[in-house]
């Protein structure tokens, strides 16, 4: 037998050549063998696969996301400072650290990396943490399903740091447009790998997008009607939603693109009939939507933490429910925007331009209700409070580049420029990953019982905000310079350097902000004892998350609760409406599963073989995924029963100074 | 939150704002320094936005810091202040944050259609016949093509200053987005596909033109050196190269587009007149088809169609 029958087109010289790309490799296998190594020593590898990897539990899911995005920031912002370091030195005669095409590997690995695995599992974290608990459900609608998606979203993850071992990684950026995206311009297994972990972990979004959808449209409890619902639930039904719309357009692109590069199709290469326009408006059909699944929950987050922190209630919330369901609709009917340049007619881009500018207006709306929640509040300056601040000051100039890149005319001169990519990350860092860090602060209690260290995550929130304006600051003024994305080398006569050298600094601040979130985690985890959250309502909330104690049972509410009112909780605590006084029932919830992470497994398998053509592998990889879906199908014992005396006994020993049902 | 802390975060962005001034007095910031009618037009479009946008964004930043120091729950006076269940102020309240936006939007949106009209990189500049510069993406590298002067050049390109040039563009290499910066927004290059460019120049002076869109491992390098000249002047360029260069025809062309970094100036004449026409055809049909093609098709025809009306 051929070698290349049995290894598809692996061979020894797969292995990283330089210096910083055998680091890295090095880095993947070693933490891998040693992340390995600890947890057998600790013998943790049994209560791991009991108690969390075949959990169907949402809230596990949501703590597993969490890590799994937390571990791909890390990546995604070691990319990141290894980019400013190249931008910063690579001027002149100097040619910086990186080639070149290792350079353009760390961008695209960076913005894939960033969008897919940290935003997206960060959503998905908060999103199983706390819209059961929100909505007054006791599970998700589909939860073996949930599994399911969280390991193809892992599986995803995985493969992507396998190109870090094995081949390279794509060059041909984050959206890796066509031609230079097929195989006639870019023939290594890199876009491979961009293509398979992206549809993996597409395909894990979309699926969970369908789940939280039905989630919320069935399972809310009785009494909660649409316009009852916390604004949290309201943005993450009308991300979800986007979810369903958008995400199949992502995985037809993916397919289409990957037909091109392994059948020799050609749907989108330079020759042979190929629209390369095709895909450029196919892939922003997704990726507009993106923009606007990422940030709505980071919306939904805010509308919370600010009500609750200012002790009032959200101001206009029909106005908000009214912005939310703008937004979904609009976000469809801007793709276009992203390429103003690229010839379509002046009747054509001004519509884009228009209906761009538009969406500003249900955005500016939200903004203006949450300060109005805050008039006349009592306002306690905790650490969502700041993220938020933080992100009001830089969400809003962050729109107004928006508004500008909106307007055709200057979009031709600050598009494919540094200005946009100073815009974007404005709107992703400022918008999206605060939103989520205020959310991960504010709900961190309900989910571990105890709060998390205030000096530490104060000094986290300083260095982020400082570091933020530093690194993307001086990106604004080099758009203007004529400063376009993506260069890994520029000459000294630009004057850019001094301003990629603020930048630089600028990184290293987020970093160290990174870090002292890490050694918040850390000192909060030691003094948890000081920090334990006893009443299992911290912060005074709203909502019904806060009625459970802390941490939240497995089971959720030990008795259904009925809602009478919007922000449930609180008018139950002011005694506007009676608590809930049912007596306990039985429980049934969902048995643990090995099926959802052995589906993924054999869907990496599937995605690892297609990326090197080991074409017996890739068929073993769909048979076997396909065997466990048919497998699980014939199993009808997949929910146990806790008996009402059970649920009672349970919920009298964690329930202490709470408020009594 | 205490004053000391509000005043120390004033004094730090007076601060950085001074160093941001200081380092940009005589900085070349092209995009702001215009040269030309369309890059002063695109600049003037990001002006107005600006100030319209800064109707709503002032009162968001006044409101934000004031409302957070006027209720912040330390203060004795917020207790009495606090409204707990005001949520909904009159629905003609609620309107304004509604209509405030929507007329600025609604502004916003007659700017945006009447300019994308008049900056439509394809609408022609001025009266007089334009001078055709057809533009080729090379890997890496920008080929230049005067079908009217017959030449060619290549990572440089040069015009007379205050006449109409219309820059006819389409790539050889992956896809690319031509730039320069001083004169006017860009306009993305595709194989297969021809794209227009109307630019002016109302200075004499040497421009940076960029490579806007990653296009593989030498993208950085493809810059080049847009020179506005008086007319006597570029007529004598023009001579100039007819005497010095060799021709450029598709032998000399295969050799040209292959791969390279970082290239010189280089310059060709005379150059074969279809050139332009079989690179944007490469793509449409095998190469034998295409020589028997181009040879019916009358003179020209490729650069007076755009991919895209």
């Amino acid at each position: 037998m051929s070698w290349s029958l049995i290894f598809g087109s692996l061979t020894w010289s797969v292995f990283p050549h330089n210096p910083i790309a055998l680091f890295g490799a090095a880095v993947v296998v070693l933490g891998t063998i040693g992340a390995a190594w600890a947890l057998s020593y600790l013998g943790l590898w049994r209560v791991l696969w009991r108690e969390w990897f075949t959990s169907l539990d949402p809230k596990r899911i949501g703590v597993m996301y969490l890590i799994v995005a937390s571990t791909m920031l890390v990546r995604g912002g070691i990319d990141a400072l290894l980019m400013r370091a190249q931008q910063a030195t690579s001027v002149g005669a100097s040619q910086g650290i990186l080639t070149a095409e290792h350079f353009q590997q760390i961008f695209s690995a960076h913005g894939s990396i960033m969008i897919f695995f940290v935003a997206m599992g960060m959503m998905f974290g908060i999103i199983n943490l706390i819209v059961p608990l929100q909505i007054g459900a006791r599970d998700v609608a589909f939860p073996f399903l949930n599994s399911v998606s969280f390991w193809l979203f892992a599986a995803g993850a995985i493969l992507i740091n396998v190109s870090l071992v094995l081949g390279d990684f794509s060059a041909a950026g984050w959206l890796s447009y066509p031609p230079l995206s097929e195989l006639a311009y870019s023939p290594t297994s890199g876009v491979d790998y961009w293509i398979w972990s992206l549809q993996i972990g597409g395909i894990g979004s979309l699926l969970s997008g369908i789940n939280f959808l039905v989630t919320i449209i069935k399972m809310r409890c009785t009494g909660m009607t649409y316009m009852r619902m916390p604004m949290f639930v309201w943005t993450v039904l009308g991300a979800m939603a986007l979810v369903v719309f958008a995400f199949p357009i992502l995985t037809a692109t993916l397919a289409l693109l990957s037909l091109d590069r392994t059948l020799g199709m050609h749907f989108f290469t330079a020759g042979g009939g190929g629209n390369m326009m095709m895909y450029v408006n196919l892939i922003w059909a997704w990726g507009h939507p993106e923009v606007y699944i990422l940030i709505l929950p980071a919306f939904g987050i805010f509308s919370e933490v600010v009500p609750v922190f200012s002790a009032k209630k959200l101001a206009g919330y029909t106005s908000m429910v009214l912005s939310v369901v703008g937004i979904v609709f609009l976000s469809f009917t801007v793709w276009l925007h992203h390429f103003f340049t690229m010839g379509a007619g002046a009747n054509v881009n001004a519509v884009f331009g228009i209906m761009t500018a538009v969406i500003a207006i249900p955005t500016g709306v939200k903004i203006f209700n949450w300060l109005f929640t805050m008039y006349r509040g009592r306002i306690r300056f905790e650490a969502p409070i700041q993220w938020f601040m933080g992100f009001v000051v830089l969400f809003t100039l962050g729109g107004v580049a928006g508004v500008l890149l909106a307007e055709p005319p200057a979009d031709y001169q600050l598009h494919n420029s540094l200005f946009l990519v100073a815009h974007f990350h404005t709107m992703i860092v400022s918008g999206v990953l605060f939103g989520y860090f205020a959310g991960i602060v504010y709900w961190f209690p309900k989910i571990f019982g105890f709060t998390l260290d205030r000096v530490l995550g104060r000094r986290a929130f300083w260095l982020w905000l400082v570091g933020f304006v530093l690194a993307f600051g001086p990106l604004y003024i080099l758009g203007f310079m004529g400063a376009t994305r993506r260069i890994d080398h520029y000459a000294a006569s630009t004057g850019f350097q001094p301003l990629f050298l603020v930048a630089g600094v600028g990184a290293l601040l987020i970093a160290g902000g990174f870090a002292f979130q890490i050694a918040q985690l850390v000192r909060s985890i030691r003094q948890r004892e000081l920090h334990r959250d006893t009443t299992g309502d911290p912060w005074d909330g709203h909502t019904l998350e806060w009625s459970i104690p802390s941490p939240a049972p497995f089971y959720n509410f030990a008795v259904l609760p009925i809602v009478h009112a919007r922000d449930a909780f609180w008018a139950m605590k002011r005694g506007r409406v009676p608590y809930q006084t049912h007596g306990f029932e039985d429980i049934r919830l969902p048995k643990n599963s090995a099926l959802g992470i052995l589906i993924a497994g054999f869907v990496l398998v599937l995605g690892f073989a297609v990326v090197w053509h080991i074409w017996w592998l890739a068929l073993a990889g769909v048979v076997g995924a396909i065997s466990v879906i048919v497998m699980r199908t014939f199993d009808e014992d997949t929910e146990y029963t806790i008996p009402a005396s059970e649920v009672m006994r349970h919920d009298a020993s964690v329930r202490h100074g709470i408020h009594t049902i | 939150m205490s004053r000391g802390n509000i005043l120390a975060g004033l004094l730090t962005v007076v601060a950085l704002g001074a160093c941001v001034a200081v380092y940009l007095h005589g900085a070349n910031i092209p995009v702001l320094q215009p040269h030309g009618p369309v890059a002063r037009g695109e600049l003037w479009v990001m002006t107005v936005t600006l100030l319209l946008c800064a109707v709503v964004v002032i009162p968001v930043f006044v409101m934000l810091f004031s409302f957070a120091w006027m209720f912040r729950a330390d203060r004795p006076r917020s207790r009495r202040w606090h409204m707990p269940d005001w949520d909904h102020y009159s629905v003609e309240m609620e309107l304004i944050w509604w209509i405030v936006p929507s007329i600025i939007i609604a502004i916003l949106s007659v700017i945006a259609w009447r300019s994308s009209h008049q900056y439509d990189p394809y609408r022609a500049l001025g009266r007089g016949a334009p001078l055709e510069i057809q533009v080729v993406a090379l890997d890496w590298k920008w080929l230049f093509i005067y079908p009217q002067q017959g030449i060619a050049s290549v990572n440089m390109v040069e015009f007379p200053e205050n006449v109409p040039v219309r820059f006819v563009l389409t790539a050889d290499a992956p896809m690319n987005s031509f730039w320069i910066p001083s004169l006017g927004g860009q306009i993305m290059v595709m194989p297969g596909m021809t794209t227009q460019l109307n630019l002016l120049a109302n200075d004499r002076g040497t421009y940076t033109g960029l490579s806007g869109n990653l296009s593989g491992r030498g993208f950085a390098g493809m810059t080049f050196a847009a020179q506005s000249v008086t007319q006597a002047e570029f007529d004598q360029w023009v001579a100039s190269i007819h005497d010095t260069s060799l021709p450029l025809d598709s032998t000399s062309y295969k050799l040209l587009a292959k791969p390279s970094e970082n290239d010189p100036v280089a310059f060709y004449a005379p150059v074969d007149s279809a050139l332009y026409g079989q690179i944007v055809m490469k793509s449409m049909m095998p190469e034998h088809e295409m020589m028997q093609g181009m040879m019916q098709m009358p003179n020209g025809m490729m650069m007076n169609e755009s991919s895209m009306p």
